[in-house]
């Protein structure tokens, strides 16, 4: 029965990460179900995109408070992560403090490091708990903002000061047993943070002390593994798809739109005078797509990894104009739409074992409607505001391709200003033979 | 006014190093009309070689696309391309962010690979030739804020150019708050110059001339025309036509050289 622990820990790990991989793999499958698009030309400059974006946090610090806070947390959770190694291999192997023999000194320092980071976290979030729920920051709490996402940002916060207290419990604890000379705690690691807890146990007994130890421990590993499985249902997963969604962002200037392959092919047919109207068209599956947007899976791959990546801060709808001046579009409100339908889809697809969506609601319009479509004024203030290069602007105008082309849907006045382009060669009613009439005056 | 066409040119046996884009607003909009004549004169007082398409240019397709028809777009852009390349033309100038923004960036893929410039990345070519030079002082000690449009600054990564003309005029450069990367738009982009705007608040271009008037400027500095006329209305709304202009970078170069 020695090793009772060490296999429930065992079991626990393999179920936690057993799940987080089920996870991953649904989000894969999900992003999977989007168009083909092409994002593996320039490979040095994604790389390069990625370091400098999502592991520089370049256009993270544009915001030089929120900025300054995230990399708090952002450094603190990457470094904290190496004293998980230790923890799991300790829980394994049923040791305790594997790494302080190897390391020497320098488990110290790290220990002592990995304290103040914790104590920097603990601060930062609580900061940024304020700024949600006292100062009441207006893109935390616009329209789109309201119930399970207001929720799901508490609830990351609450998670990580649950996390960081374990931890510096867990050492406290530690430390007060060492300084017991209970043998089973050698005197190892530097707790400068800690040790201020210290008077908190110091009249429990040593074997009170023992069991809180361990239950400081096993709450934090578990709380870990929680929150590893919670990331799937949450807005959090930007932790882990930052990167790609960097790596696969869009290097091409922000004003140039991409050109439909499909509708150039029809164009160039119809322009050529060789061409003959009656023939079957070679490219059958070609003449068959959908032009723009009306659902996630008519969305390209890389628009769907932007969904997922999406972690609700609003700094793309705190620039947009339109949203600026009372529209109801909000860039952020795109992007939550994508993912949360592309997950109900998703989960669809798998429950009727189909291809086929048959659930009787789309993107467009149970979604996003086409009044916030119509709002947008395509000016990229959102694409250059996202910490992490995620593109709403793609999706604005793919559904308002849709609108156009599959369902004549364009507000009159566009389409006015469309037949004046088709007719005179401009978007208003003037001949296109008095082009030149400016020399006249 | 006379102005060289590409055609009058090509007929003579001639062919211009550059070729104006005027675009539609600059050949149609009463306003805008104004900014094409005043870049012409520094075109023409400076001797560059250059033409317009005249009656043979036709919308790049900008608002098309960004409406949303991609069709009608690309019917526009390939016939401009086979145009353009019937003609060899190598270089473009445009005073139009759209047209400049378009022509550069979505017509290589369809065939129409062309330099591209903006009118104020040439006016700041032709000053550091020697070309061009700015002489007097009319804008002395003048206030002049700067708006960026979005087809070129956001879209295009062009912030530097017009700001070192404005430098150049020995005026007093005053920034938005929200400006170059931040910069808010005017609300006419995206097709949205031709529509009434969806139900809120406020419209866009008086929200932007509010931010443009926090700066208490003498002139308003715009480099589009759709964006000098969506200022020139927020300016008028607010009632300071009198007191407040809306001109268009190579108006005001125009006006230093007195052309």
């Amino acid at each position: 029965m020695a090793y009772l622990p060490n296999l429930i820990f065992g079991l626990m790990l393999v179920g936690a990460l057993a799940l987080f991989v089920r996870n991953i793999n649904r989000i894969r499958k999900n992003i999977a179900l989007g168009r083909p698009m092409d994002r593996n030309d320039q490979k040095a400059a994604r790389w390069k995109n990625m370091a400098r974006i999502a592991l520089g946090q370049s256009k993270m610090v544009t915001k030089p408070i929120a900025g300054l806070l995230h990399i708090v947390v952002y450094i603190g959770f990457l470094f904290i992560n190496i004293e998980l190694l230790e923890i799991v291999l300790d829980g394994l192997l049923g040791s305790h403090r594997l790494f302080a023999p190897i390391l020497g000194n320098f488990y110290n320092v790290l220990i002592a490091a990995f304290e103040w980071f914790a104590l920097g976290v603990l601060v930062v979030v609580v900061i940024f708990w304020c700024r949600r729920n006292v100062l009441r920051i207006q893109r935390f709490c616009k329209a789109e903002m309201q119930g399970w996402p207001k929720w799901d940002a508490d609830l990351i916060l609450y998670f990580e000061v649950l996390l960081m207290s374990l931890f510096l419990l867990m050492n406290a604890t530690d430390l007060s047993l060492q300084l017991r000379g209970v043998e089973a705690y050698p005197q190892v690691g530097s707790f400068p943070i800690s040790q201020i807890l210290l008077p908190l146990f110091e009249g429990l007994p040593t074997p009170t002390l023992m069991s809180l130890e361990r239950t400081f421990w096993w709450m934090h590993i578990v709380g870990i593994f929680g929150f590893l499985n919670y990331l799937y249902y949450s807005k959090h997963l930007h932790i882990l798809l930052a990167f790609p969604n960097t790596y696969f962002a869009n290097l091409a200037p922000k004003g140039a739109f991409a050109n439909n392959p499909v509708v150039t092919q029809e164009v160039k047919l119809m322009l050529d005078p060789n061409a003959d109207p009656y023939a079957t068209p070679v490219n059958d599956t070609a003449a068959n797509q959908k032009f723009g947007a009306s659902e996630v899976t008519d969305l390209h791959w890389v628009q769907l990894i932007n969904a997922y990546t999406c972690t609700e801060c609003g700094r793309c709808t705190s620039q947009c104009p339109a949203n600026l001046t009372g529209k109801k579009l909000s860039p952020r409100k795109i992007m939550m739409d994508t993912r949360d339908r592309l997950t109900e889809v998703a989960a669809h697809l798998r429950q009727t074992k189909s291809t086929e969506i048959t659930d009787g609601k789309q993107l467009l319009g149970d979604y996003i409607t086409p009044e916030e479509l119509w709002a947008c004024t395509s000016c990229n203030a959102c694409v250059e505001a996202c910490p992490v290069d995620i593109d709403p602007l793609s999706i604005i105008m793919d559904m308002r391709q849709y609108l156009v082309m599959e369902q004549s849907a364009a507000p009159t006045a566009l389409n006015n200003m469309m037949g004046n382009i088709e007719n005179n060669g401009a978007p208003w009613p003037f001949n296109s033979q008095d082009r030149m009439q400016w020399t006249q005056l | 006014m006379e102005v060289p066409t590409v055609a009058a040119m090509v007929a003579a046996g001639k062919k211009p190093e550059i070729v104006f884009w005027v675009g539609c607003a600059g050949s149609f909009d009463e306003r805008a009309k104004k900014i094409t004549k005043a870049f012409i004169k520094i075109l023409s007082q400076c001797q560059v070689s250059y033409a317009v398409l005249g009656t043979e240019e036709s919308c790049t397709g900008d608002p098309a696309k960004r409406a949303g028809n991609e069709f009608l777009f690309q019917m526009q852009a390939l016939a401009n391309i086979e145009l353009l390349n019937a003609y060899e033309i190598t270089r473009i100038v445009t005073a139009c962010p759209h047209c400049f923004n378009t022509l550069k960036n979505e017509y290589p893929s369809l065939g129409g690979n062309y330099t591209v410039i903006h009118h104020t990345q040439l006016l700041k070519q032709l000053l550091e030739e020697g070309k061009l030079v700015l002489e007097g002082d009319q804008f002395k000690g003048k206030k002049i804020t700067y708006h960026d449009p979005c087809y070129l600054g956001r879209a295009n990564q062009v912030y530097e150019a017009p700001r070192s003309l404005i430098q150049k005029l020995d005026a007093e450069l005053v920034e938005m708050k929200n400006c170059k990367a931040k910069g808010l738009c005017c609300g006419a982009g995206g097709a949205q110059m031709f529509k009434e705007p969806e139900k809120g608040k406020q419209d866009i271009n008086i929200r932007r001339t509010e931010e443009a008037l926090e700066t208490s400027p003498d002139i308003i500095a715009a480099a589009c025309p759709f964006c000098n006329t969506m200022l020139t209305d927020g300016v008028k709304n607010k009632e300071k036509s009198e007191q407040i202009q809306v001109k268009d970078i190579a108006e005001l170069i125009a006006e230093a050289q007195d052309l």
